[in-house]
């Protein structure tokens, strides 16, 4: 075996705040080697991003200090380096020289007010003294290698007006610009479509085997460590759990961490031949697999609770001088379709497709342009301002982002208590009890009543919210990517809790979502939206099993599977970017016209 | 509660107690007559024994001006101040949180006030109302309004568009509801911070007023007039723009310092 890039021992990192020091990492070693992906897998808060910072002494910028430890590296030269010693000068011409880093946000890790050329031929004039005219072929070049269209024009674009994924291609091409012999990659996909993601992954891939450099990769999603590792370090609470080569930790996991984390990320494809949906498996938790029993058991007749038909929404664009309305996003077209009682309709798609909209304009969160939505004989739209308030009774929403979705001032039982206050429900020692009722229900100590949201964790406070959501006892629940800002355990516990709920209450969930492979876990129907308008709705299994519209094939396709054993050998991937939805005014759309392909299998004619 | 435990804590408090402890009891312990007693020998004094902080150009005692002015000075700005707040808040939250025309016509109505000059908008109201202490207050509390019903828009418009606003609404919560338990208590830090810093200007417009004659009429003293009425002087007696001057800036920075430890109090987030 060759002498390891990059060695890490016992690195121990410090942060000072005002109630003390705190550490970040403890007793974290590991190596690199040369032309190796090391992938550091762990949930928010295990120090895995840490790590990386360290590597790259950037850590220090953040507060941190390096208590302790060694961070050996072989420089170009052969010279090995302590990075743990290492003076600023020295750090400066290997940052970005011999070590290149990609971060999580293509957004803000471009500056908006410098053209792609001058971000990328900055880094080679000062590290490579090119000239400017060499530096651009080079930047060119480079652009070129990671395949973004047209390069020669990027070059004179600013960021605002590329996409994500080609914000992200621009990322690479920056920290690729000097050949590096190690590429830090944290969490680079995380903000972005998995057909995106999957172009990425697929260009990382490709080339860390043309230049043979080593990959430092951090993220939080065991899918993408199955796809991308060599060799993966699980990290929990700042510390090492486990480390192996890909398959010895996929396939015989040592530790009980490492188990409950496999455990609880949903398999694409692993629900093939069941109809109803099943509850995660949580490691050590029986409870939930007598339950799952239960599920089966209990068959309804199906009976509609929700009926959306011919849903249009359109948001003005607005310009020139005199703010007038020169054209519309058609953010949602044409949608149709009906939600059983009891049951779980999702919606999948990517950013930008229409979902959220059309969860919010079901709600009347926003207005839509035309359509009816009936709920219990109700046409929801028709609802005059009275009306409606009284009719949100029956249908609630739970939130995305479960820091922003609780208001950081008022105590927990009060913003529980809002909606069954806004109804005149319960008044007094009723109220008190039935909101302590709700906090039982989905499990949440009783002493959290009087508490501050920024006293729990991302976990606790979307069961607020779910719980505030269920204090009105709705029919109706929007899901808006409810479970898609949580770790992969806490996500578990969250779809569980939700699918338990279902059962005993008999609710309707219109589940939103980007993750394939949650919705394949949870949900009874799925619609999968493109552009505003459902190109594919059915039976789960239908859609999952035989999914017939392009579109679907392609979303499909691109989920990474947490499986090292299913790698896609693809070189590079290039999914059609989605068109814009924006059209000027007066265009009239043809109507979404369907045809079937089996019972309740619905497909966009083309 | 602990915040107010930190030195910041008790400076802010330890300045601001001492300055209203002087405001409330100076004028019932102090005689008036003692700010207009001229010693006509003794004009421009520097600090001496006899008169610790000195005189002004017509001899009196700066000692008992610059105790008996505090509560003047402090009545105005103060009341001022809330009165602005008691305005802008609506103002600013009804723009900000509804949005669309209402803000328009709103804020073009704030545009309007704030193209003029702050002090010369309150000499234009306290001009037609007349001088005297209350349309003093009413004067520099419309005049400041603009300013803060601009942050406070800002911060409504920021907070409308939270998750948990929507939340709010798609629970059926009523706006006015909204906007009282949601809105108005995460915009109150920024308007906490404003406040406190428009008490410092209210103190010199106050002055300002009084020096054109619409504020505070002489004899009586107040900080402002005191420091408007030294300028002729202040190369050959420093001191009687300094003494109110530095009461002014105590006041001003115990104020400022109470102000972050009251919004680190008031969140949640920092207990």
């Amino acid at each position: 075996m060759t002498e390891p890039l990059v060695s890490v021992d016992r690195l121990k990192v410090e942060f000072a705040t005002d109630g003390g020091t705190v550490v970040g990492v403890e007793d974290v070693s590991f190596t690199i080697h040369p032309g190796e992906t090391v992938c550091v897998v762990g949930e928010s808060g295990s120090g895995k991003s840490v790590t990386s910072l360290s590597l790259m002494r950037l850590v220090e910028f953040g507060g941190g200090v390096i208590a302790h430890g060694a961070l050996t590296f072989v420089r170009q030269d052969g010279s090995v380096l302590d990075v743990a010693d290492a003076g600023p000068e020295v750090m400066q011409s290997v940052r970005g020289h011999e070590i290149g880093m990609i971060f999580q946000e293509p957004m803000t890790s471009l500056n908006p007010v410098f053209t792609v050329e001058r971000q990328l031929t900055d880094g080679l004039i000062l590290h490579k003294c090119l000239s400017k005219s060499a530096a651009r072929l080079r930047a060119l070049d480079l652009l070129k290698s990671v395949r973004i269209p047209e390069p020669e024009r990027r070059l004179r674009q600013y960021p605002h007006e590329l996409s994500g994924g080609m914000r992200q291609r621009v990322v690479i091409a920056m920290a690729m610009a000097c050949e590096p012999r190690l590429l830090i990659a944290d969490e680079p996909t995380t903000a972005l479509d998995v057909t995106i993601q999957a172009e990425i992954l697929a260009l990382i891939n490709r080339l860390k085997r043309e230049k043979g450099m080593a990959v430092l990769f951090i993220t939080h999603d065991m899918a993408v460590v199955a796809q991308m590792a060599d060799r993966v370090v699980v990290m929990y609470r700042g510390r090492i759990v486990e480390t192996g080569t890909v398959t010895e930790i996929f396939e015989n996991p040592q530790q009980d961490y490492t188990k409950a984390l496999l455990a609880a990320v949903p398999k694409l494809g692993e629900m093939a031949g069941k109809t109803a949906p099943e509850r995660m498996r949580i490691s050590g938790d029986e409870a939930a697999r007598a339950a799952t029993a239960a599920t089966k058991a209990a068959v309804r007749k199906p009976e509609v609770l929700l009926d959306v038909r011919h849903l249009t929404t359109r948001f003005p664009v607005k310009g020139g001088v005199l703010r007038r309305t020169v054209a519309q996003v058609h953010a949602v077209e044409d949608v149709s379709f009906t939600l059983n009682i009891g049951e779980t309709l999702a919606l999948v798609g990517e950013s930008g497709c229409g979902k959220s909209s059309c969860g919010r304009s079901i709600l009347r969160l926003i207005e839509p342009q035309s359509g009816e939505v009936w709920i219990g004989g109700r046409d929801i739209g028709a609802l005059n301002h009275h009306d409606l308030r009284k009719a949100r009774r029956d249908m609630q929403m739970v939130f995305q982002d479960p820091f922003a979705s609780l208001n950081p001032y008022r105590r927990l039982k009060d913003q529980v208590a809002e909606p069954i206050q806004n109804f005149g429900l319960f008044r007094g020692q009723a109220l008190d009890d039935r909101v302590a009722e709700i906090f039982d229900r989905v499990r949440l100590p009783r002493d959290f009543m009087s508490r501050f949201p920024h006293e729990l964790s991302g976990g606790q406070r979307q069961r607020v919210a779910i719980a505030r959501a269920l204090a009105v006892n709705p029919k109706l629940i929007v899901a808006d990517e409810a479970v898609s800002a949580l770790d992969v355990s806490v996500q578990a516990q969250v779809l569980n809790l939700m699918m338990e709920l279902q059962e005993d209450l008999g609710l309707s969930y219109l589940f939103i979502s980007h993750d394939m492979a949650v919705v394949e876990r949870v949900s009874h129907h799925v619609g999968v939206m493109y552009l505003g308008r459902i190109v594919e709705i059915g039976p789960r299994a239908a859609i999952f099993e035989n999914p017939q519209h392009p579109y679907t094939l392609a979303l499909l396709s691109a989920v990474p599977i947490a499986d090292p054993r299913q790698r896609r050998f693809v070189d590079d991937l290039s999914f059609k970017p989605i068109t814009s939805p924006i059209f000027p005014l007066g265009h009239q759309p043809a109507p979404s016209v369907y045809t079937q392909v089996a019972p309740g299998h619905l497909v966009l004619q083309a | 509660m602990k915040q107010f435990y930190s030195v910041k804590g008790v400076i802010g408090l330890g300045l601001l107690g001492v300055v209203i402890l002087i405001g409330i009891f100076a004028p019932m312990l102090i005689p008036f007559e003692q700010s207009t007693k001229m010693y006509m020998t003794a004009r421009l004094s520097s600090p001496s024994l006899a008169h610790p902080f000195g005189t002004d150009q017509l001899g009196r005692d700066l000692l008992f001006r610059v105790l008996l002015g505090a509560r003047t000075s402090l009545e105005i700005a103060v009341t001022a101040v809330v009165t602005s707040v008691v305005l802008g808040l609506p103002l600013g939250m009804v723009s900000g949180y509804f949005g669309g025309q209402i803000d328009n016509v709103l804020m073009r109505l704030v545009d309007t006030l704030l193209a003029f000059p702050a002090l010369l908008l309150a000499l234009t109201i306290s001009a037609v109302l007349g001088p005297n202490t209350q349309n003093t207050i009413i004067a520099i509390g419309v005049a400041f309004t603009p300013y803060l019903a601009r942050i406070i828009r800002g911060e409504a418009l920021r907070v409308a568009q939270m998750p948990y606003v929507e939340a709010a609404r798609a629970s059926g919560t009523t706006n006015l509801m909204i906007l009282i338990r949601h809105v108005l208590p995460n915009i109150m830090p920024p308007v906490i911070v404003q406040s406190t810093i428009s008490l410092a200007f209210a103190i010199l417009a106050e002055a300002g007023l009084s020096f054109l004659g619409l504020g505070t009429q002489p004899p009586a003293a107040s900080w402002g007039l005191m420091i408007q009425a030294s300028r002729d002087y202040l190369d050959i007696a420093p001191w009687t723009a300094l003494v109110p001057g530095l009461a002014v800036a105590a006041t001003v920075l115990g104020l400022n310092m109470f102000g972050d430890v009251l919004r680190d109090v008031l969140d949640p987030r920092t207990k």
